[in-house]
């Protein structure tokens, strides 16, 4: 090949042409060229499967398993038997794999070095976190979305009489499924920062198990009082709260649970471009 | 055209670029060169917008880094470390950078093309040789057309094929106008390749001249003799106004006479030679001595190198 008249088949001109505003770097662009990262990687593709199995997967294996075993519950049981829940069981699960995901978006870029030739397109690192904490956003809401919604409705098939099913139009069904997929959206991209904050995906990965996991086994070894006073501003409580249909004792409302974890996102997304933009690349 | 004003980088205690000022200017090679830990890499990210100065400032047509509205179509650059996902395909790779900008898809696939990756470009790029990934390396540089272009070490672990391939480029793109600016460790490739040469040692500007200059300068003469009574020549060729050195193999590098008349003085001391011949110090070796004091980590290997005479064990240009 010949390697001394390549570059001028280009002409500079050429590159101006397209969509781009003219002289600047456009924000459509940048949100494609997230796109275009996310979906042309293959662990995107293996986290959003596990995401769909384990969280369909076990809500089914719980509904099933329950519904072998109506005959043994107590009267009690029966009463505050919440199917929707059961058949929301696989969200626990799915907080590892859409956290995983979320870490993987930025610290995969700095386990290869392309968050140079990232960076290198464009500067403004602000908009390069903002940019991927929207199509990571968007693409975690729609799937968790999807994947609460069947899960939802694959559980409650496997009920049979005389065991009591839920459906979406009964108080607070609704509010459970939808909320549980806003919650792993939003938990998503409080991996996303954690992940921006500590750059590489092992020690992300731990702090986030450890704040999502450990933290509530630790919260156990303090006395009862102080544990119901923090034990409702973990992840782990909230969720609970949401994939119920009534109230949940020592938890936050479902949406107020909901709109703290999206102040810790915001707090700790906020953090992250700070530091993106102070530390080097 | 790029232009360092005082640069300067810190890290921790280590100040790895210290006060570097220079300009890089259009149509024509210019190389950065080197020893190991010299500060090359950390200038060349600093030029990028990636690490940020300490002290000082670098601009890049008048402009800081990120203050370039489309930086991919003024600055191509090839950094030390991959800077590539290993699990997208080439053609992904170079298209995500290309959205960021506004590139159309069209010249993805023509730098795709150029740099000969077009039956390759579906595969993920951790499955590439090395010498692929260095052209993948190169396509993303190329790909904003840029009239500014950066390469760090760029034919590191390259076969000869994959050398000449870079030089030609190189060459090519600084013929068309283009900025070009190439870090080496190799005097001896920067030979090959510069016009000018930026030469720094522990961060700091050792030299900035012509290439040319460069080896007019270093390629001094000496000339090697040999002889049985090297004392008693050695003293009557100082008389006759050489500068002589004793070689540890016990042959004498004489400077300051033609060989001729250092043949004459040995007739006339009546002194018997084995050897006389004239010799000049490698590209090689006027780089490690110029850059002799400022080498951050020296094995033992390059024990202590009286470069003003040396050897002579490295034939002039042959490496
Ligand atoms: N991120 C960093 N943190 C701490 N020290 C660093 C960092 N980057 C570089 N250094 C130090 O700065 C100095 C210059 O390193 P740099 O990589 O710029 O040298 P170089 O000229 O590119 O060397 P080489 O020829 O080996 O590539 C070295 O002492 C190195 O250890
Ligand atoms: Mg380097």
């Amino acid at each position: 090949m010949s390697a001394t008249s390549p570059v001028t088949t280009a002409p500079t001109s050429q590159a101006a042409g397209t969509g781009a505003s003219p002289g600047d770097l456009s924000v459509r662009g940048v949100l494609a060229s997230e796109w275009t990262k996310l979906r042309s990687v293959r662990s995107t593709v293996w986290s959003l499967a596990a995401l769909a199995v384990v969280t369909i997967g076990l809500g089914a294996l719980v509904s099933a398993v329950t519904n072998n075993r109506w005959r043994t519950f107590s009267f009690a049981d029966r009463l505050t038997f919440d199917p929707t829940s059961r058949s929301l069981r696989g969200v626990f699960l799915a907080q590892l794999a859409i956290g995983v995901l979320g870490i993987l978006v930025i610290t995969s870029e700095y386990g290869t070095g392309m968050i140079r030739s990232t960076l290198s397109a464009v500067p403004n690192r602000p908009l390069v976190l903002a940019a991927k904490a929207i199509v990571f956003g968007l693409v975690a809401l729609v799937v968790s979305e999807a994947v609460t919604f069947v899960a939802f409705l694959v559980g409650q098939s496997l009920f049979t009489s005389p065991v009591p099913h839920a459906t979406l139009g009964q108080p607070g069904v609704l509010r459970a499924v939808v909320g549980s997929g806003l919650y792993l959206a939003v938990l998503g991209l409080l991996a996303l920062g954690i992940g921006s904050l500590i750059r590489h995906t092992a020690g992300a990965i731990s702090t986030f198990v450890g704040l999502l996991l450990i933290l509530p086994l630790l919260l156990q070894a303090f006395p009862t009082s102080v544990q119901t006073a923090l034990g409702k501003y973990l992840p782990l409580t909230i969720i609970q709260a949401m994939i119920r249909v009534q109230p949940t004792p020592k938890a936050f409302a479902p949406w107020a649970g909901l709109a703290l974890l999206g102040g810790y996102t915001l707090v700790v997304l906020l953090a992250a471009g700070v530091l993106f933009v102070k530390r080097d690349a | 055209m790029i232009e360092a004003r005082g640069l300067t980088k810190n890290y921790g205690a280590t100040t790895a670029v210290d006060g570097l000022t220079f300009d890089v200017r259009p149509g024509m090679v210019t190389g950065f060169l080197g020893p190991n830990g010299s500060g090359k890499s950390t200038t060349m990210r600093m030029i990028m917008g990636l690490d940020h100065p300490s002290a000082g400032a670098v601009t890049v047509n008048g402009r800081r880094y990120g203050e370039l509205p489309r930086p991919l179509c003024e600055v191509g650059g090839l950094l030390e470390a991959k800077a590539i996902h290993p699990g997208r395909s080439a053609f992904n790779h170079l298209w995500c950078l290309a959205q960021t900008n506004g590139i159309p898809r069209s010249r993805v696939n023509e730098v795709i093309e150029l740099v000969g990756l077009r039956d390759v470009a579906r595969r993920r790029a951790g499955t590439f040789s090395l010498g692929m990934g260095q052209r993948l390396g190169m396509a993303a540089a190329l790909l904003g057309d840029p009239s500014v272009l950066l390469f760090d070490e760029p034919v590191n672990g390259l076969d000869p094929e994959g050398i000449r391939w870079v030089r030609n480029l190189l060459k090519g793109l600084a013929a068309e106008g283009r900025t070009v600016f190439v870090s080496s460790h190799l005097m001896s490739e920067m030979a090959l390749t510069a016009d000018h040469l930026i030469v720094i040692g522990r961060g700091r500007l050792i030299a900035d001249l012509p290439v040319a200059e460069f080896i007019a300068q270093s390629s001094r003469q000496f000339v090697r003799v040999r002889s049985p009574e090297a004392d008693r020549l050695a003293a009557a060729l100082r008389n006759a106004g050489a500068s002589v050195l004793s070689e540890p193999d016990g042959s004498l590098a004489v400077t300051g006479l033609p060989i001729s008349s250092i043949g004459v003085e040995a007739g006339r001391s009546g002194v018997v030679l084995h050897e006389l011949s004239p010799q000049a110090a490698s590209l090689e070796e006027a780089f490690m001595e110029l850059t002799h004091d400022s080498v951050e980590y020296r094995g033992d290997l390059l024990g202590d190198p009286a470069l003003g005479d040396p050897a002579g064990s490295i034939p002039n240009g042959a490496r």
